[in-house]
């Protein structure tokens, strides 16, 4: 096993000497107080205000622990944030596709939709943001749940079965989850209700981390080949939006 | 077969975007860049002519890389850009004289003032359709006239060249110096207070009466017709389209026939309803405006209700109040309350502009009691730029006699579903967000496309036009009622708060 990371080290004294005083502190006093250069004190502190552990006052330049340190244990991203930024690339998965594109959070033990665009073909549709969906059943859900981004409380009655097809045993749920965090996307074909199917990817944030979803859903027949899988060049089409998405919230490696 | 593409090019106020859209009106690829904005003065706010110009030799090749695409691919060029910014350029240097004043500039506003009192907005509104207002470009020139030395000289020798962005752009990518075409379109055109609204050519008593010689001014053409090939950076290529970006945005829109508007929510925002080949004057406080001029067919006019302060109220509650720390989280904060708690806030921060017209507002926050939360301010936000949108609505069908059936919306402000939900109660009609969100550009592209063939005519666009979203009215009327009185009384509250020496002390300190 690998030692201890020393930037990690030194960025976790840094937090605790901001967290220990009352008052911001310039970066010669952190430096001096922690026996660090100048120079590796900045770079750290410039790497923990990236990513919002750390704020510098405008005026004075001092440092003080960041807003996002007092949220970590709630999602740090804002739903309508999320929906604002993905706005432009789900109207265009929905364009290239010809199907019906949602955006899904955690929320509660279910999937929260916060963005949905209409499928291109001028038939009557309603807008379901603010709607929920199931973990289990849902492509959006699932792939939630196989990157940690939710987790499922199953009720004591076991999951539900929407369909015959819906995986309700929890091992087959968990071989289903870990092919998709392999994959790197996630399907659900006549799970949710008989004659439809979904696609998602995992929308990434600062870090890698997943914040949200974003999948195509719509007749069987268009979204898969004629044995029931997903047709590749849609999956390709949810996977680039995805990662358009995850650049434009800051993930630099998807 | 080599797939072929229209480009747009959108000279925006903050940046340049260079789009290439497919047949099916598709976008697929997009480059853009920011140019600097230079506030020299309190009020004043200009660009570097030169710097726009080097952005889109830019965006341009970096556009077509995005697709591997090459010029022979490119079947037209379409411009839309920001209306009323100004620039004068040496004709035989190509350089701009000075900077570009930008719309949003108000230096002209002693002038403008005065010419409000004499000869009055009448005198303007009969010729050109539109009252003195710092936005307009002939203001500017005269300024300039007046503070750059020679230059009305230079000018009457016929040294020196006048053009919002899209002359500017068009002359540089026709040759510039050498043989560059100097022409302008009717939507640009017409909102200098140059051009005569129902003739639509320069209005030799406008002119005169600002002092603007004719060698100075472009020729104008259609806003969709073949105008020339560029010369420079797509060799050979047609330049098929001048727009002004919101006349593009109701194009993009497919906002074809009389009676169908749109309104593109940014930091201000501009609802546009098709009157059709009638040019309707307006009584209620609109601009009478060109919609668009394809080839020889009849004008087609629109008329215009500019709300100043929207996605910049947002702005102001995240940057000077600190609420929030981006914009869409207004959204979240104003959902924490289930209404507005009683408060109205009206942003008049620089007078009160559609359907009121008084400089001498200024905002106002009414109804606070000790009950009142952040959320509820968040909420009165929101509900300021819906109920804005109302009163100009009610205008337009006054005016128009048309009657609003649905608003297409566009731009920044369309992402926070609680404010298109707001919109399409307090209006009572359907708002419906089209499926591609950029309809500037696709409204430049559209009308290129239209020019040289490349799509056969307007049917055929508006079959490429499709519902990403749509927000039905879900409001008491009753509520709706009382709610739109309250906004009125809030007006009238802002009303009056500057005095008239109030605006000459400001400007004797500089402003
Ligand atoms: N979710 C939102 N809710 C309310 N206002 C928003 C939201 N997202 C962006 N805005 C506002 O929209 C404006 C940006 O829209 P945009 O179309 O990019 O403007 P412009 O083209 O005028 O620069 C900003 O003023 C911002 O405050």
């Amino acid at each position: 096993m690998a030692g201890p990371v020393q930037s990690i080290e030194r960025a976790a004294a840094i937090l605790r000497l901001l967290a220990a005083g009352s008052r911001r502190l310039g970066l010669g006093e952190i430096a001096s107080s922690l026996g660090l250069a100048k120079g590796t004190a900045h770079g750290i502190l410039r790497t923990l205000q990236g990513v919002g552990f750390v704020e510098q006052d405008e005026t004075t330049g001092k440092y003080q622990l960041g807003a996002a340190l007092l949220h970590l244990g709630t999602s740090y991203l804002d739903v309508n944030e999320l929906r604002s930024r993905s706005l432009n690339w789900a109207d265009a998965l929905a364009a290239r596709s010809g199907e019906a594109v949602r955006l899904g959070t955690p929320l509660e033990g279910q999937v929260l939709v916060v963005h949905h665009v209409f499928r291109p073909d001028d038939t009557l549709q309603t807008l379901d943001v603010g709607t929920l969906l199931p973990l289990h059943a849902s492509s959006l859900g699932k792939v939630l749940l196989a990157f940690g981004t939710a987790t499922l409380d199953p009720p004591e009655e076991g999951l539900r079965a929407y369909t015959r097809h819906t995986l309700v045993d929890p091992g087959e749920l968990n071989r289903a989850l870990a092919e998709i965090r392999e994959l790197g996307w996630g399907a659900e074909v006549q799970e949710m209700s008989m004659g439809d199917a979904g696609i998602a990817a995992p929308i990434r944030g600062h870090g890698g981390l997943v914040v949200g979803a974003i999948g195509l859903s719509g007749r069987v027949e268009r979204i898969c080949d004629h044995r029931g899988r997903p047709l590749p060049a849609l999956v390709a089409l949810v996977r680039d939006a995805a990662r358009a998405i995850s650049r434009e919230l800051g993930a630099t490696r998807w | 077969m080599v797939e072929r593409y229209v480009m747009s090019i959108d000279q925006g106020t903050t940046s340049t975007r260079c789009i290439l859209f497919d047949h099916r009106g598709r976008l697929v690829s997009v480059a853009q860049r920011e140019h600097r904005q230079y506030f020299p003065r309190p009020g004043w706010v200009e660009h570097d002519a030169m710097e726009i110009w080097r952005n889109v030799q830019r965006i341009v090749p970096e556009a077509l890389a995005g697709v591997g695409a090459d010029a022979a691919q490119i079947a037209a060029i379409g411009i839309a850009n920001q209306r009323e910014t100004t620039v004068l350029w040496d004709r035989r240097t190509g350089t701009p004289l000075g900077r570009a004043i930008v719309w949003q500039d108000t230096r002209t506003a002693p002038l403008v003032d005065a010419l409000r009192d004499r000869p009055g907005d009448e005198f303007f509104l009969d010729r050109c359709g539109l009252p003195p207002s710092t936005y307009f470009s002939a203001p500017r020139i005269r300024w300039l006239f007046d503070h750059v030395e020679d230059l009305e000289k230079r000018a009457r020798n016929g040294e020196v060249l006048f053009g919002t962005m899209e002359s500017w752009l068009i002359w540089n990518l026709t040759g510039g110096v050498d043989g560059g075409l100097h022409i302008s379109d009717p939507t640009n055109a017409s909102r200098t207070m140059l051009v005569n609204i129902r003739t639509l050519t320069w209005d030799p008593e406008l002119l005169d009466f600002f002092g603007v010689p004719r060698p100075l001014l472009p020729e104008i053409r259609s806003s969709a017709e073949s105008y020339g090939e560029a010369r420079a950076l797509l060799p050979g290529v047609r330049i098929g389209a001048a727009l002004g970006d919101q006349q593009a945005a109701l194009f993009g829109q497919t906002c074809f026939s009389p009676g169908e508007a749109k309104c593109t929510y940014g930091t201000g925002s501009f609802l546009l309803m098709n009157t059709g080949t009638d040019l309707v004057h307006s009584r209620n406080g609109l601009l009478t405006t060109v919609a668009y001029k394809i080839f020889n067919q009849p004008t087609v006019y629109a008329l215009e209700g500019p709300m100043a302060v929207t996605g910049s109220l947002v702005q102001w509650f995240r940057d000077r109040l600190g609420l929030i720390s981006t914009a869409p989280e207004i959204e979240t904060l104003a959902r924490t309350v289930e209404d507005n708690g009683g408060c109205y806030i009206v942003p008049a921060f620089s007078g009160l502009f559609a359907p009121y017209w008084r400089s001498d507002a200024r905002g106002v926050i009414v109804g606070l009691t000790s009950y009142i939360t952040k959320g509820h301010l968040a909420r009165a936000v929101l509900e300021a730029t819906a109920w804005q949108t109302r009163e100009v609505v009610d205008a337009v069908n006054a005016d128009s006699g048309l009657t609003l059936k649905q608003l297409r919306v566009d731009g920044g402000m369309t992402s926070d579903n609680l404010l298109m939900q707001m919109l399409a109660d307090v209006l009572d009609v359907p708002v419906v967000r089209p499926l591609v969100a950029e309809t500037v550009s696709l409204g430049a592209a559209y009308a290129a496309g239209l020019a040289v063939g490349y799509w056969p005519d307007m049917e055929v666009l508006r079959r490429n036009w499709y519902r990403a979203g749509q927000w039905l009215p879900d409001m008491d009327p009753e509520r709706r009622a009382y709610e739109y009185e309250s906004w009125k009384r809030a007006v009238e509250r802002s009303l009056g708060w500057i005095r008239p020496d109030d605006a000459a002390r400001a400007r004797r300190s500089g402003q």
